[in-house]
């Protein structure tokens, strides 16, 4: 459990170790009496063990005097006394250990959700203090008379009832009251106007009792109203809180810095700092700043974050470079062409943000719900107050304490829960199968997608090659013995597929871009490419790896990405539900075919730049189709945010994974029709939880409407209706 | 009856103590990282072993 979880391969972390980090005193933060601190972003925890290992680490550095690890949010908050220099320090230590450091900046952060957050929970903490006290008191009241208790008790009681009722009111209430306050002053109205003068009047009225000595008060109705509320308030805060943040993390992650080069001078400048024809180097495992052209040294570069590709292309001087590709094998120097902000990824995340503005747009069901509800309800209470008073000549008084009972028992709680707990019993559900669902309304907007669009690589396929049929095992040994000492993908594949024991292999070269070499039994092997054995270079459509020992003649291996083993039958099962299913891939159109007829997909299109797949989803939206991506790579990045609901595996790139609504794990492609049943299912669940609360409606609102309704029967009216919306959601659970 | 008179603030006064512990609790922050406390309480290093070696 305490081991590291590498994002990176083994062999790039060797190769990193030594190299120290360095410009981290420019986040750093100092409080009046000397103390310093720094917000970290950590990648690679995934248990408590890696808590551990990182405090206690961290424990061990004199100056320290706090390191907490945030496992919700992967932020590591220091603080210490002494240099600011000494930030450089703590994040060599946590990379040494395996982890991936980036800075936070917490300006980024919108404090303001967290407060939020905090806040609604304090309300609702006092919201539930209050319903249980009042709670002890109603039940007396409802279960005799006055004439059974006395005039005296029952008014010591009301009176109690109002001491805890209205400074909870008061106190719990202000968030319905501020977002109330907000609508009205804009000139509209929403969920919590009525909900606000329901409580108010509920609350005005049962004081006017209480001094008239009259015989019902209402306070136990407002309070729970208030603590139903509050609590799918705080069900519906955390569920967004957590999509934001993830949000917050990716502006983050294009933080950092650049090694620049000027004369003999080496020195780090942020990422955001650089201006083309800046001179930048670039180490082995260190991500491109910016886009750029190779100026000495070649390499091979892992460009997947930009065409979903698998293998690293060589790349050598006068070469174009795109920000966020991984350099692999040697140390390059690059000039810059464009900014930063002009650069490739920059583009991407600028797509990025078009597609999350158009996102905004969307109407959750619940606020259609309120749509309708508010008006209906306020229209309602007022035929009411003028049914008894004008037409009924009821006097004036108690015409309006029949409106406000209206109001009151129209149970806004239970439509104030019916999305809320059905959302964080499908999350929880799903997280139970490994699949992490990062948007709160991620359900409605998957239940209502009618077209699905898979990327190939690492989507349908596993991403990474594997080693394709049967060679004799003294071949395969010594190729993995070779292979073992190499990152490049192929290398990993061939030696993954080869589980004996090890050959020792002296003097191991590694040359950038043509193979491996090495020496065994006095023989020189070799591990590379066609011609890096001895051969002329022959076009294939299959990758290749080919083994040469001595003078022999080379022996190929061959590989291939391979379909994931239940990619056919969960398109079959999609397909089945009425869906139709696009397969859009940066790959070569005869592969992209070749794939999409493995699977059963008619409509396949290759050669797919990141703006042709945003402008093709664009085009299908613009014909009404509601679309669910599905993707994992940097160039999928744009169309993720762009399509109606969007899923990466957990393979996926960060930034594919923070532009995805839902993040699924493992290796199948099953998590996608699994999360499109729960969704389905919990839409059918809410609207369900909707109906209900009609129904309550239709029950209650008469009898209201009448002029029977007592304080107990509000109060069942409304936690009844409550409780069986929960109760409904909790099917869900069972299915 | 008479009884309720100091029952009723008796048993408000126990409210009001848990009441104000939910809310020391929130202050102290115990709410911010529920993920982590749940994981942290699977490591078998004591709080102050983890401080000091």
């Amino acid at each position: 459990m305490a081991q590291p979880h590498l994002s990176q391969p083994p062999g790039d972390q060797r190769e990193l170790a030594p190299q120290k980090a360095s410009g981290y005193e420019a986040l750093v933060k100092e409080a009046g009496d000397g103390e310093k601190s720094i917000e970290l972003l950590i990648s690679g925890v995934h248990c408590g063990g890696c808590i551990q290992k990182i405090e206690s680490a961290l424990a061990d550095e004199k100056d320290i005097s706090a390191a907490r690890l945030n496992f919700s949010t992967r932020r590591l908050s220091i603080s210490w006394q002494g240099e600011n220099a000494h930030a450089n320090d703590f994040v060599f230590k946590i990379e040494s250990l395996g982890y991936g450091v980036q800075g936070f900046d917490p300006a980024l952060e919108k404090l303001q959700s967290r407060e939020d957050e905090k806040f609604l929970l304090l309300c609702m903490g006092v919201a539930g203090f209050a319903m249980g006290n009042i709670m002890l008191l109603s039940v007396g009241l409802w279960i005799t008379s006055a004439e059974e208790m006395g005039a005296s008790t029952r008014a010591f009681l009301h009176w109690f009832s109002a001491l805890i009722a209205l400074p909870t009111v008061l106190f719990s209430g202000r968030p319905f009251f501020y977002s109330a306050l907000g609508a009205l002053k804009k000139g509209h109205t929403n969920m919590d106007v009525p909900i606000s003068l329901a409580v108010i009047l509920a609350c005005a009225m049962s004081l006017h009792e209480l001094l008239t000595h009259g015989e019902h008060v209402y306070f136990d109705s407002a309070v729970m109203l208030l603590f139903f509320l509050l609590i799918g308030r705080y069900l519906d805060t955390r569920a967004r809180r957590s999509a934001r943040s993830s949000a917050t993390d990716l502006l983050s992650t294009l933080t950092g810095f650049a090694t620049v080069i000027e004369g003999d001078d080496l020195h780090k400048l942020p990422i955001s700092a650089l201006r083309p024809k800046m001179i930048v180097r670039v180490t082995t495992g260190e991500k491109f700043p910016a886009d750029g052209i190779i100026e000495s040294g070649q390499t091979e570069i892992d460009t997947s974050l930009v065409t979903g590709e698998t293998l690293p292309h060589a790349a050598q001087e006068q070469d174009t470079v795109y920000a966020g590709t991984l350099n692999l094998s040697a140390p390059v120097t690059v000039r810059v062409s464009k900014a930063a902000e002009e650069s490739l990824l920059s583009d991407i995340v600028r797509l990025m943000e078009k597609a999350g503005q158009g996102q905004a747009r969307y109407v959750r069901l619940a606020d259609k719900a309120a749509k309708l509800y508010t008006p209906v309800v306020h229209t309602l209470a007022l035929a009411a107050f003028l049914l008894w008073w004008p037409v009924l000549g009821l006097p004036w008084q108690e015409a309006l304490l029949i409106a406000v009972t209206v109001l009151i028992i129209t149970c806004p709680c239970a439509l104030g829960l019916a999305v809320p707990v059905v959302q964080v019993l499908a999350t929880g559900k799903l997280m139970k199968e490994s699949i992490l669902v990062k948007a709160g309304d991620a359900f409605e907007r998957l239940a209502g997608v009618d077209t699905v669009i898979l990327d190939k690589t690492g989507t349908l396929t596993l991403g990474r090659p594997s080693l394709q049929g049967v060679y004799a095992p003294e071949d395969l040994q010594l190729a993995a013995s070779l292979a073992a000492h190499s990152t490049h993908p192929l290398s990993q594949a061939i030696a993954g597929a080869y589980d004996g024991p090890l050959l020792e292999i002296g003097t191991i070269q590694e040359h950038a871009g043509k193979g491996l070499e090495g020496i065994y039994k006095k023989q020189t092997i070799k591990l590379g490419s066609q011609s890096f054995c001895g051969e002329n270079e022959k076009t294939s459509d299959q990758i290749e790896l080919w083994l040469k020992r001595g003078e022999d003649k080379p022996i190929c291996f061959t590989f291939q990405d391979i379909l994931k083993e239940d990619a056919k039958k969960t398109v079959e099962h999609l397909q089945k539900s009425g869906l139709d299913i696009h397969l859009l891939s940066g790959d070569r159109q005869e592969v992209v075919d070749k794939i999409a007829q493995e699977v059963g997909i008619t409509q396949a299109l290759g050669n797919q730049k990141p703006d042709e797949k945003f402008a093709y989803i664009e085009t299908l939206k613009s014909q009404g189709k509601s679309i669910l991506m599905v993707g994992d790579g940097l160039n999928d990045a744009p169309a993720l945010s762009l399509a109606n609901i969007s899923m990466a595996p957990g393979t996926a790139i960060d930034m594919a994974q923070n532009a995805a609504d839902i993040v699924f794990m493992g290796d199948d492609l099953k998590p996608v029709l699994t999360a499109h049943r729960t969704a389905r299912f919990s839409n059918i669940l809410v609207k369900q939880n909707f109906a209900l609360a009609v129904l309550y409606n239709i029950i209650a609102v008469p009898i209201a409407f009448m002029g029977l309704v007592t304080p107990m029967i509000a109060a069942l009216a409304m936690s009844g209706s409550s409780l069986i919306v929960i109760a409904n959601s909790f099917r869900l659970t069972k299915n | 009856m008479d009884v309720l008179l100091y029952l009723i603030p008796v048993a408000l006064l126990l409210g009001l103590i848990g009441l104000g512990g939910f809310i020391w609790s929130l202050k102290s922050g115990q709410y911010e990282d529920l993920d982590g406390a749940a994981r942290r309480i699977l490591s078998d290093a004591d709080e102050e072993e983890m401080n000091s070696d």
